[in-house]
């Protein structure tokens, strides 16, 4: 089959691909105070390696990040697991979470939340299960 | 732990160690063993007489489950007493037959008597309990072990076709006595068959009365081969014959009598216990002599007459319950039926006993059981002739044996029943010494067929598998005992009056004795010119012309059509059962999803629908609705209208393309109704399953890719309407019936509080809920792990 020259969509990609997923990052984060989360900002990260997928192939996107998505779901379970586990170790039940007004060098003030490694947990499994589903059934020929 | 426990539990326990001494001691005949412990225990069980013949009864309790009523009560009193030596006595005699019955290289001799030991243990076990829960576990081991020695030559087509069919009758049986005792438990608040007979009055005029007597006679009856349950007692006849003799003749075939017995002065003063004892007992007798007449088998005959003397002894305890009713009188006549079944019971044990053992040893013999090859045997065998001769005669009920003085109290008892104001039985009563006189004729015509058809006539040595002989004095010596013992008897049954009878009476009978009374037992051989004896003389005139014309008359028995048979019914039953169950499983468990489907949703209809109605539930009420927008009404028909023409369409790309509309305007939806959360999600999950779908689509073989319509069907479109009108339905009950107020306020006042968020949904996922949301990544990281496992991993089965 002739190769395609698909030169526009390549170039267009190299654009939109960071602006995608720095909007999946930005939902992702923003999540505890606006629409948004885990979940919403790991389908649109996918989103932006679908979008990777379509324009290259399956090898090229494999080449430029070698990521086996299948250890990136159960990173993402860990962290939730660990999160939730964590607060056992401080006595308190299964999943009760902290904040904490931190000042920090660089950031300045900053209000953490061990809810948002509980959703980073969310946000790893969500992009690792559907970048497994996609890659898989589109790699089975 | 006493040791009258012990005693009863020793044949189990003994039973363990059987098979070390058949494979320690290979040249000792495994019986040896076995035969010391019933000798043992029948010299044990001796030493309750005294305290038996003084009215005393002998108790020791063990717990076993007492939170629940069950402890292991062991109780000796009359008729506990009287069993436990026929178990003991004839299964020592029994053991010590088998010795010589069963080669020591040719059988499995552990098995065997590991079988016996445990029947003997369980059957001790049955009439020494006082609770019923414990009764009922040895009695279901009884129908077990029994199941195990009928089959004992399993190899045998005819050996597991008996055990089966006695296995289903008897443990049918015993599943309804256990309801019965349940009943029973439920009545009284006991499993103690003490004071359960102490509480009888309460129990008459209980309402779950008659229940509990129908499930106990129904365990009675199937036990005790009573009609129409007799028909497992002929085909056990293919076990080995010493355990016919001790099974089916002595002990096994008795625990449905004792259990009657036992449950005398509980049901008894019913007339339906009269009725259907008696008249079963009655029907029994009379069916079983009939057919006796017709066997050509000598273990046959032996099988229908112990069925026919079954239903003998059930008829007596059935009339002898009447004498309840007469507790007023003074010398209460009625107690006769009672006295002559506990005396036949006895007798029978004996005959019957030493006829099976000299059919076995007939069998043994000349290799054939078939009356049709025998014959001429008299002088070859003359011990085995005496011995049949004695235990025939008496079984028919001829003087000076036994057998004659039970048949005559029997006969009293009938002409008995003629006078008993009770039931109306003045009037139809006189059918009761009727059948029994001629049931009578009939056991005399087949003692006859058995001795004489076995022992004279014509030698045929031509038909004999073996050259026949005398059979070897260890095999003699224990029909020898028995019918000895049937001498005994028939000259001086008053040995057995004060020692056993009497103190059995006072055990079936508790209420009618007062404070230090006895029964008078007294059995005379003599009783003067009355009616009993010409019946007697008229059994033996009538009975000697039907014998000798039998080949006459005989062929009636032909002409009795083969389908009318129980054993036709049963095998029917049985066949029935099970290509009905096929059939009905053919019918329903089609294979096909859309017939599981069409069942789960009919179900759901007809069960919430039901519901709906019956607990009137259906409202409407739009007091508390919110005002419907334009916008809201435009998407509704955006949905209504993909939804529905889904149906229609031809192509299944089209299909494809008209859900994931209606998918984007739920979406829409979510927008309007403020869920911008769920907007968003939705949109790119519906964006994602299209994809998916379309890669589905694309897959399709070309085979099936016929572009159709959607077929008509009526059911479908009726349950698919009916489902989704009961869940509206359903929806606007609920949604009118609101008991509650939300509890949203409470996220509403204290996501920011709590939680340190604003964004409530996402608070309530991660930090209030979260739980939820942990297992719900793990069923997403299932599904991926799922996909890739059958993508990557399909081949792997081909392969290997």
């Amino acid at each position: 089959m002739r190769k395609v020259n698909n030169i526009i969509l390549e170039t267009s990609l190299k654009v939109l691909l960071f602006i995608i997923a720095l909007y999946s990052v930005y939902i992702f984060t923003a999540g505890h105070y606006y629409p948004g989360g885990g979940f919403i900002g790991g389908l649109m990260t996918s989103g932006a390696l679908v979008l990777l997928l379509i324009t290259y192939d399956i090898e090229t996107v494999a080449k430029i990040l070698p990521v086996n998505y299948r250890f990136l779901t159960a990173t993402g379970l860990l962290i939730a697991i660990a999160t939730s586990a964590g607060a056992i170790l401080f006595n308190v039940p299964f999943l009760t979470h902290v904040f904490t007004d931190v000042q920090l060098p660089v950031l300045g003030e900053l209000s953490l939340h061990t809810a948002t490694l509980f959703d980073l947990g969310v946000y790893l499994v969500v992009i690792g299960v559907t970048m497994t589903i996609i890659q898989t059934i589109g790699g089975d020929e | 732990m006493s040791y009258l426990h012990l005693a009863i539990v020793s044949p189990l326990l003994f039973a363990i160690f059987i098979p070390f001494f058949h494979n320690g001691f290979r040249r000792v005949h495994t019986g040896w063993f076995a035969l010391p412990l019933p000798i043992l225990l029948f010299i044990y069980f001796l030493s309750f007489l005294p305290e038996t013949m003084s009215q005393k009864t002998v108790m020791a309790s063990l717990e076993w489950i007492p939170s629940l009523g069950m402890n292991f009560t062991a109780k000796v009193d009359g008729l506990g007493l009287l069993f436990a030596l026929l178990i003991s006595g004839i299964g020592a005699l029994v053991i010590l037959y088998s010795i010589y019955y069963l080669a020591k290289d040719k059988e499995r001799l552990n098995h065997f008597y590991v079988y016996l030991l445990l029947f003997m243990g369980a059957m001790l076990g049955v009439v020494l309990s006082d609770n019923l829960i414990v009764m009922y576990a040895f009695w279901e081991l009884t129908s077990f072990s029994s199941f195990l020695l009928i089959g004992y030559w399993y190899e045998r087509e005819r050996s597991r076709y008996g055990a089966q069919k006695s296995m289903l009758i008897t443990v049918f049986g015993g599943l309804a006595m256990l309801g019965g005792i349940i009943l029973l438990y439920v009545m009284t608040g006991t499993f103690s068959m003490t004071e359960i007979i102490l509480s009888a009055n309460q129990i008459f005029n209980h309402a779950l009365f008659i229940p509990a007597l129908l499930c106990i006679l129904l365990g009675a009856f199937t036990k005790s081969a009573q009609f129409p349950f007799y028909i497992w007692l002929p085909d056990a006849m293919e076990a080995p014959t010493p355990v016919s003799a001790y099974l089916h003749s002595a002990t096994m075939v008795k625990a449905g009598i004792y259990l009657v017995a036992r449950f005398t002065p509980v049901f008894g003063e019913s007339s339906v216990w009269f009725l259907l004892v008696g008249g079963v007992g009655l029907l029994t007798l009379i069916w079983g002599s009939f057919f006796a007449v017709k066997q050509t088998d000598l273990k046959a005959i032996l099988a229908f007459s112990t069925v026919s003397q079954l239903g003998l002894i059930m008829s007596l305890l059935g009339v002898g319950a009447a004498a309840l009713h007469f507790e007023a009188l003074d010398d209460n006549i009625f107690t006769i039926a009672i006295m002559a079944a506990i005396f036949h019971l006895i007798n029978h044990a004996t005959f019957k006993g030493s006829l099976f053992m000299a059919a076995g040893i007939v069998d043994h013999e000349t290799g054939t059981r078939d009356i049709r090859n025998l014959g001429g045997l008299i002088h070859l065998m003359p011990i085995t002739f005496t011995v049949s001769l004695i235990g025939a005669f008496s079984m028919a009920g001829i003087p000076p044996f036994n057998g004659f003085l039970s048949k005559e109290m029997f006969f009293t008892a009938m002409i008995q029943v003629t006078e008993m104001n009770i039931f109306n039985l003045e009037t139809w009563g006189i059918l009761f010494p009727v059948l029994a006189w001629i049931a009578s004729i009939f056991t005399f015509v087949y003692s006859m067929i058995f001795i004489f058809k076995t022992f004279t006539g014509k030698f045929q040595p031509e038909k004999l598998a073996k050259k026949p002989h005398e059979a070897p004095i260890g095999m003699l010596i224990s029909p020898l005992i028995l019918v000895s013992l049937v001498i005994i008897f028939g000259f001086f049954p008053n040995l057995l009056s004060n020692s056993l009878i009497a103190p059995a009476m006072a055990a079936i009978l508790p209420n009618l004795l007062g404070a230090g009374d006895e029964f008078d037992v007294h059995i005379y051989f003599w009783h003067g010119p009355n009616l009993e004896l010409l019946m007697t003389l008229g059994v033996m005139v009538l009975g000697y012309i039907l014998f000798k014309t039998y080949p006459k008359w005989g062929n009636i028995y032909k002409r009795i059509p083969e389908g009318l048979s129980l054993n036709r019914l049963y095998d029917g039953l049985l066949k029935g059962s099970q290509t009905g169950s096929n059939k009905l499983m053919n019918r329903y468990m089609t294979g096909s999803i859309r017939s599981y489907l069409l069942y789960i949703f009919g179900f759901f209809i007809i069960l919430l629908l039901g519901v709906l109605l019956r607990e009137n539930a259906f409202k409407v009420d739009t007091s508390n609705v919110s005002d419907i927008g334009i916008y809201e009404l435009v998407l509704v028909l955006f949905i209504a209208v993909g939804s529905i023409s889904i149906l229609f369409v031809k192509s299944r790309m089209t299909s494809i393309i008209l859900l994931g509309s209606v998918g984007y305007t739920v979406s829409l939806f979510y927008v309007l109704f403020r869920a911008p959360d769920l907007a968003l999600t939705q949109l790119v999950i519906e964006t994602i399953s299209v994809s998916l779908f379309l890669l589905c689509f694309y897959h399709l073989p070309k085979l099936r890719k016929l572009e159709t319509r959607m077929r008509f069907r009526l059911t479908n479109a009726v349950i698919s309407i009916g489902v989704g009108a009961v869940v509206t339905v359903i929806a606007l009950s609920a949604h009118s019936n609101k008991l509650f107020d939300s509890i949203s306020q409470y996220y509403v006042e204290n996501t920011y509080v709590e939680a340190a968020g604003k964004n409530m949904v996402n608070v309530i996922l991660v930090d209030f809920r979260g739980f939820d949301t942990l297992f719900e990544i793990t069923v997403l990281a299932i599904a991926s792990l799922g996909i890739f496992g059958m993508i990557k991993l399909k081949n792997r089965g081909k392969e290997g």
